[in-house]
């Protein structure tokens, strides 16, 4: 197993990981065991093979490809020996001593950035699901000058990322930090603050895409039967639009949890800082020598990420070919 | 700036803040219901209004401390609107606007016309403020013990704080200074000596805390008087001050510096620093307009246009080429794995998404260690312990990026493609079968065409975010292997977003601004132009069908 690249044990890595694709190989592709009818049996692998034997081959050798790099890591957060060359022997010693030791370095409060990242993305997600869904609403429901005016003001801005402004943001941010140093620079309210200002953009028109396809006849009755237009906004609408609020909320914690740019140049002092922030620092100056404690730190990061969007994998798959890249 | 605040609760403001305007409406059956709501509501309402009016009243009382009445004025007009949004009856999209507008256009609009002025200025490290601060701290910086000084018998005092000065002159006044509050009489406790040791609202610092904040003591110098050209005094011991002159003296009336000892003139030289006529700089500068400077030093200056011009045609070739790899990778995939009778299709899935799920800034760092080339499991392992330059080889480097990137973008292209191709009706291609075209031609003339128009816009915008993928190029080779001929912290696989990044906020040199708002308004016109030249495209792609 020292070499996944290579197909055939590559092949063989991907069994051991997928037993039911190993399992209908098996039996689909394995050479006739009795010579009764050798003729017919290799026709019909033949046949089988180039209709759709060839596609399982294909398939191992993309399972090997993605799924390679992931296992690479999470071996390597299981070695005791710590090292970059230590990590090369895959799964050689299964040990949880370096998810023990991540915990344990003052210098890298591995525990306040997980929980530092947690928050800020769950502040934000929350925060951009409101001020989203109220302008989506807004643009959806009601009519008013200015109305396709702002669609298009929407697009245009989103043509420039926040990222493309963080010399003007660190400075905006200084400026707010002399007058109050509680949301300036250093903190992670006014880190906040400012993803929320890319909470409206392609959001919103997600949001409001989906808010579209909601008949308005149900706001219509509603309004019948005497509710106010909030009322009906938190209670009727907000409700049936639920899902894309899920994939919006996602999304956004996502891509917060990815951010380095902002966060890198917003918080400065270790206790603060984000994952991404954090770790990338821990790795890029001692990169060997910290291997294992920082596969580790990534295996446990991961987790949640990877567990939402596979739980949620169909309601992104929906809202990201509507228009939203990772 | 200050406008921030009334934004810091507005999120959780705004909502509730709706339910009471239409109250009237209300009638019949549900009336006492609804009522009840929006008392409720009106409640919320109140509350939620009155936290930020109160945020932004003290918000506007620190700007008028600040003096700052532009903010002052802005922050004015903004609590207003917001207070007339929600309390008048109708406006109702204001309503639900208003939130979100308010951090769009603080921290989108407003950034971005900042930016904009932030690239005609020469903002940056030694020009960061205005040009009396430069003055004043020139003067500091250049402080020198006068040879024949009186001895002040001195005691540091401390409140809230800030460190001061009181001192008793050789005539036996006593004076309080602070290094922002120039020496000024005062009563205070002497001992028997006649030496003061302290005075009301301030401690004396004890021998202990002397020793504890010894650096810090030893760095404060308190002016004379207003004038900056009478000197300072400072103390090297923490119990007696003397007074220390500036080499350097300011005439406001020539605006000139002049340095005493050697009689050189320094003056305005128009680019926010005081240069003698040799040339020599004074530093700090501060903050002036530069005009187009930045712009013109980027294309004239041939140490800065070369590598901005390989960044930028590497830019292009990696968001391109990043584009189609994982397109064509994708495609593949969706059409090897749209068979309706293969098994385990789900499973081929669920593990081909995961690089896709895997947060995006690990996975650089991982291949990080992959490609390491001493250590890394592909020179190690793979390849037998060959020492390949995986990341520091000017072209290798570009591969390995677009490898990664390969790694992680294939998923999203395989899952958009296999949607795409899921929803052209089977139809189609059975009309063309039967009229005798073969699989390549049903394809090629029939499902790409089609397919193309689903999926062009989201290319598009795969191209937008690619060009300014900051994190994995950054995390993975940090833009190097640099250049080293190069004028500005560039490398053989910078894009411009790294650029910016390194220009503005890197440690080799210098920090620089002006000239990294410029490049950002330079990737700002670029994507603006591609995208508007490239959606109008597809949406005559569109109406074609």
């Amino acid at each position: 197993m020292s070499n996944p690249f290579n197909p055939q044990q590559g092949g063989q890595v991907a069994d051991r990981l997928n037993p039911l694709v190993a399992g209908s190989q098996a039996t689909d592709a394995a050479p006739p065991a009795s010579r009764a009818i050798p003729v017919r049996r290799r026709r019909g692998f033949v046949r089988w093979f180039l209709d759709t034997g060839w596609r399982h081959l294909i398939g191992i050798v993309m399972l090997v490809f993605a799924a390679f790099p992931l296992l690479y890591v999470l071996s390597a957060s299981l070695n005791p020996t710590g090292t970059l060359v230590g990590s090369n022997e895959l799964f050689r010693t299964i040990d949880f001593s370096n998810y023990v030791e991540l915990f344990q370095r003052p210098q890298q409060p591995y525990a306040a950035w997980f929980l530092n990242t947690l928050v800020i993305g769950l502040v934000t997600a929350a925060g951009t699901v409101f001020l989203g869904a109220l302008a989506a609403y807004a643009f959806s429901r009601l009519r008013f000058t200015g109305r396709r005016v702002g669609l298009l003001t929407l697009l245009l801005v989103q043509m420039f990322p926040q990222l493309l402004g963080v010399v003007a943001i660190f400075l905006l941010m200084s400026g707010i930090g002399e007058i109050f140093p509680q949301i300036g620079i250093g903190t992670q309210a006014g880190l906040i603050l400012v993803y929320l200002g890319g909470a409206l953009g392609v959001n919103t028109y997600l949001m409001y895409g989906f808010f579209n396809t909601i008949p308005i006849s149900i706001d219509e009755a509603a309004k019948l039967d005497g509710a106010s237009h909030a009322q009906i906004f938190f209670t009727i609408v907000l409700r049936l639009v639920a899902p894309i609020l899920a994939v919006v909320g996602l999304l956004s914690f996502i891509g917060t949890f990815s951010e380095f740019v902002i966060a890198s140049i917003m918080l400065t002092d270790p206790q603060t800082q984000t994952l991404a922030v954090g770790l990338y620092q821990f790795v890029s100056q001692e990169t060997s020598r910290n291997w294992a404690i920082f596969s580790a730190g990534a295996v446990l990061a991961a987790i949640p990420v990877m567990a939402l969007f596979l739980y949620l994998q169909k309601y992104i798959v929906g809202g990201l070919t509507a228009g939203s890249v990772k | 700036m200050s406008t921030t605040t009334p934004g810091a609760a507005a999120p959780e403001t705004a909502p509730p803040v709706d339910p009471p305007a239409p109250r009237p409406r209300t009638s019949g059956g549900s009336a006492r219901r609804s009522r009840g709501q929006s008392l409720r509501g009106l409640l919320i309402k109140i509350v939620l209004l009155g936290i930020v009016d109160a945020i932004a009243l003290f918000a506007m009382f620190v700007l008028v401390m600040q003096e700052s009445w532009l903010v002052f004025g802005i922050a004015a007009v903004v609590t207003v609107v917001i207070n007339l949004i929600y309390l008048r009856p109708g406006w109702l999209p204001a309503k639900y606007l208003a939130p979100g507008v308010f951090f769009l256009a603080l921290f989108q609009i407003f950034v971005v016309g900042y930016s904009g002025y932030i690239a005609f200025t020469n903002y940056g490290d030694g020009h960061n403020s205005t040009k009396e601060d430069a003055i004043e701290s020139i003067i500091a910086n250049s402080l020198t013990r006068v040879p024949d000084s009186p001895t002040y018998r001195l005691t540091v005092v401390e409140q809230l704080g800030t460190y001061g000065f009181l001192v008793t002159d050789p005539d036996g006044e006593t004076l309080l200074g602070t290094p922002d509050q120039p020496l000024d009489e005062v009563d205070a406790e002497e001992d028997s000596t006649g030496k003061a040791v302290g005075v009301a609202g301030w401690n004396s610092l004890a021998f202990g805390d002397l020793l504890a904040n010894q650096s810090l003591i030893a760095d404060l110098s308190v002016p004379l008087s207003d004038d900056p050209n009478d000197g300072a005094l400072r103390t090297p011991d923490g119990s007696n001050a003397y007074v220390y002159t500036s080499d350097l003296v300011y005439d406001e009336a020539s605006d000139t510096f002049t340095d005493t000892t050697g009689g050189t003139v320094y003056r305005d030289g128009g680019e926010g620093a005081f240069v003698s006529d040799a040339g020599q700089e004074l530093q700090p500068g501060w903050k002036i307009d530069v005009g187009f400077d930045n712009f013109v030093r980027a294309f004239t200056n041939e140490d800065i246009r070369g590598p901005l011009l390989s960044v930028t045609v590497w830019t292009f070739a990696f968001a391109i080429l990043s584009v189609a790899s994982t397109f064509a990778l994708g495609l593949f995939l969706a059409i090897v794995f749209n068979a309706p009778h293969m098994r385990g299709k789900k499973i081929y899935r669920v593990i081909m998404v995961l690089p896709y799920a895997f947060p995006g800034f690990l996975s650089a760092l991982v291949f990080l260690g992959l490609f390491n080339q001493q250590f890394g499991f592909f020179n190690q392992v793979l390849l037998g312990g060959a020492s390949i330059p995986w990341l520091t080889d000017p072209w290798l480097a570009k591969f390995s990026i677009l490898f990664v990137n390969l790694w992680l973008g294939f998923p999203y292209m395989f899952l958009i493609c296999t949607g795409a191709l899921q929803s052209i009706p089977e139809e189609l291609a059975e009309a063309a079968t039967v009229d005798g075209a073969r699989p390549w031609a049903v394809f090629r003339l029939i499902k790409f065409p089609l397919l193309l128009v689903s999926v062009a816009p989201l290319l598009i915008s795969s191209f937008a975010f690619n060009f300014n993928n900051f994190n994995l190029i950054y995390m993975l080779t940090g833009g190097g292997p640099r250049d080293v001929t190069a004028g500005v912290d560039a490398g053989a696989t910078d894009i411009l977003i790294t650029l910016v990044y390194k220009v503005a906020f890197g440690e080799g040199t210098g920090r620089d601004y002006g000239l990294a708002s410029a490049f950002a308004i330079l990737i700002f016109l670029i994507v603006a132009t591609i995208s508007i030249v490239s959606f109008r495209k597809t949406k005559a792609l569109e109406e074609l069908n």
